[in-house]
């Protein structure tokens, strides 16, 4: 570095305003980087932004749009925050949501008629069943051989997306429908609505306890200790005597049974039938999800409504202002490599040059 | 069983072609100590921007050396993130592909709107009538030249030196005089072009035309690759080639009436799954670059 330039030296102590001004800052710098982009494609910026934002907020209706947007998310935002806490990098929360989905599906359409309030909560447990099963050959290659999560998870995505593409293909394809869409599913396997007179479905409720519950777990448990402890050095955690493969195991079953849980949720409260298109990525917006949530419960929930307001107020601004809905990934993904890349800078200060150095 | 021998090998270099130009990059970076998960987004800016460019300018060359340029751009911006500010790899390059797939697919649709893309001037076939050899000269490249320049220069040159260094030990590095940050930048910035070109080979070879998802996973394909190889040029290459004929192979079987009762899903999911199988035999224990995934600052 040139001498007599300012440089960056690490801080003792960051002070408690810092955070909150960075994340502030890194919206702005979003902000002013989408600009050009929403220009080019011949809107005005602050409309646009408005219409991003705060038009999903202004309405009962549309809140509740919101609500319903952010619960795939909410799912596969914790899936992928378990994993990452417990230093498991789960990138297959997309594929694991696909199983569920699947999964749930199996309940739908093969098993008919069930007393009572047996069909829902039969058709989630499959749902997590199989989410489970697509997370643990990767779980396994890891723990066993120490064979790369990542690359793993990766790869069995688009083995989960050929699944459902052949299934509906194949043997639940729906005769009716020039679509690759299965048939409805069987009465009684719809999820109870959470708000009346709304799309909002149970599965929300659900994602809200799951929240709480992995609050209390990682806050308030031995296990949850020893989880974080493995997450940030599991050389440590192994010298202190934490077994850290089967520890991570574990979260990556976890991991895979929220997702699955999630898919679960999306088919029975949504769509009512399988489609190609139950995820769309879910999975992958849930690493979004968790790293901008700083991988905490309360994080989690707050970006996940953040995102359905986007998903919801982009989807709006598409019909409204011709903008691409492609406009809510990107700003959510450049406001996730602006927030991390600017909280490293809370860990330096800035140090003027001494004369005479 | 009826095989075109012939016919199976030459559609296995062909397709092999932007697996080992996205793993010899992806194992430049590495070796230089980072992980680029933005490969999937490169390749797929790379088929874009090419594809675009090749249209506006009638040029198949002028969309080549446009996807060149948006891996570099690529590569400097995952550099940026995970050497400039250190951020955790792992979501820098998830997050890079995720923002490149989503700006590729905002101006194609401003572009396109949303209906269907044009043609546009694609690469055409050397040697169009002979078996095997009719292949594009990208392949030819790619093979002949791309793959025994990575490496030699890996094994043999200064440049290769360095960056095995800051890969391995990049204090060691630092404190012999070599900028740890500069070769990582520059390991990024060559590693972004060879995925900028197998992004385009795959716009402007293969489908002389753009599609949503057209590297649909490749990236993912490429990293494990690179692990299979255990960071290494020739099994990287021998690896591409692999997959390729398992995928060329399906491509045959499906027409194969004694497969015909083979869900053709089954079929195009058998890579993968014998990338995963392969990783499960030959990746245990394998021993990564020693500064693989770590930030590095002076202390």
């Amino acid at each position: 570095m040139a001498r007599g330039l300012p440089r960056l030296v690490l801080r003792g102590r960051e002070p408690r305003w810092l955070v909150p001004l960075l994340v502030l800052g890194a919206v702005v710098i979003v902000f002013a980087l989408t600009a050009g982009l929403i220009r080019g494609a011949g809107a005005n910026p602050p409309a646009a932004y408005q219409r991003y934002l705060l038009t999903p907020l202004s309405g009962t209706e549309s809140l509740t749009e919101v609500l319903l947007a952010a619960t795939p998310i909410l799912f596969t935002g914790l899936a992928v925050a378990v994993a990452f806490r417990a230093g498991y990098f789960n990138i297959g929360a997309e594929g694991q949501f696909l199983a569920g989905a699947v999964g749930a599906s199996v309940a739908g359409l093969y098993l008919g008629e069930l007393p009572g309030a047996l069909a829902v909560p039969l058709a989630l447990v499959l749902g997590v069943l199989a989410g489970v099963v697509w997370a643990v050959v990767p779980a396994l290659l890891r723990a066993r051989y120490g064979i790369d999560e990542v690359v793993t998870t990766l790869l069995l995505n688009p083995v989960a997306l050929l699944l459902v593409q052949g299934l509906l293909n194949g043997p639940w394809s729906n005769s009716s429908s020039g679509f690759p869409v299965s048939d409805n599913f069987g009465a009684g396997y719809d999820m109870p609505m959470a708000i009346p007179g709304s799309r909002v479905h149970f599965g929300l409720v659900i994602a809200l306890a799951l929240a709480v519950v992995v609050w209390l777990v990682m806050s308030r448990t031995a296990t949850g200790l020893r989880v974080r402890a493995v997450g940030l050095s599991p050389a440590a955690a192994g010298f202190s005597g934490i077994a850290v493969r089967r520890l991570q195991f574990r979260a990556a079953l976890f991991s895979g049974a929220i997702a699955g849980l999630g898919g679960a949720a999306q088919v029975l409260g949504v769509g009512h039938q399988l489609t190609t298109e139950v995820s769309g990525g879910y999975g992958y917006t849930g690493i979004v999800v968790a790293s901008l949530g700083a991988l905490a419960a309360l994080g989690v929930v707050l970006v996940a409504l953040l995102l359905g307001d986007l998903t919801v107020g982009a989807q709006n601004a598409s019909l409204v202002l011709q903008l691409p809905p492609q406009m809510g990934q990107i700003i959510s993904s450049a406001l996730l490599l602006t927030v991390v890349s600017v909280l490293v800078l809370r860990r330096y200060k800035l140090a003027l040059p001494r004369r005479g150095t | 069983m009826d095989i075109a021998y012939l016919a199976l090998i030459g559609a296995m270099l062909t397709t092999a072609t932007p697996l080992v130009l996205g793993a010899l990059g992806e194992l430049v970076c590495e070796r230089a100590g980072v992980l680029n998960l933005g490969i999937e987004g490169t390749l797929y800016a790379g088929a874009f921007v090419g594809f675009v460019v090749a249209g506006r300018s009638g040029s198949a060359w002028a969309g080549l050396f446009a996807a060149v340029v948006t891996g570099i751009v690529a590569g400097v911006f995952v550099g940026l993130l995970t050497v400039s500010f250190g951020v955790n790899q792992h979501v820098a390059g998830i997050g890079t592909t995720l923002l490149l797939i989503a700006s590729c697919d905002f101006v194609n649709r401003l572009l396109y709107g949303g209906g269907s893309v044009p043609q546009v001037p694609k690469f055409s076939l050397l040697f169009a009538d002979v078996p095997v050899a009719a292949q594009y000269l990208l392949t030819y490249l790619t093979f002949l030249v791309v793959a025994p320049v990575v490496f030699l220069v890996l094994r043999s040159t200064g440049l290769g030196l360095r960056l095995r260094a800051v890969g391995e030990n990049p204090e060691a590095a630092d404190a012999a005089g070599i900028s740890v940050s500069a070769t990582r930048y520059a390991a990024l910035a060559i590693g972004g072009a060879l995925m900028g070109v197998g992004g385009a080979f795959l716009s402007l070879a293969i489908l002389g035309s753009f599609t949503l998802n057209i590297t649909n996973g490749r990236g993912w394909v490429c990293i494990a690759l690179v692990i299979f190889a255990r960071w290494r040029v020739v099994p990287a290459v021998l690896g591409g080639l692999l997959f390729a004929l398992v995928d060329a192979l399906q491509l045959q079987l499906v027409i194969t009436p004694q497969f015909a009762g083979v869900p053709r899903e089954v079929m195009i999911a058998l890579p993968y799954l014998v990338v995963i199988l392969a990783l499960a035999l030959s990746g245990r224990n394998v021993r990564y670059p020693g500064a693989y995934l770590q930030p590095y600052r002076r202390t």
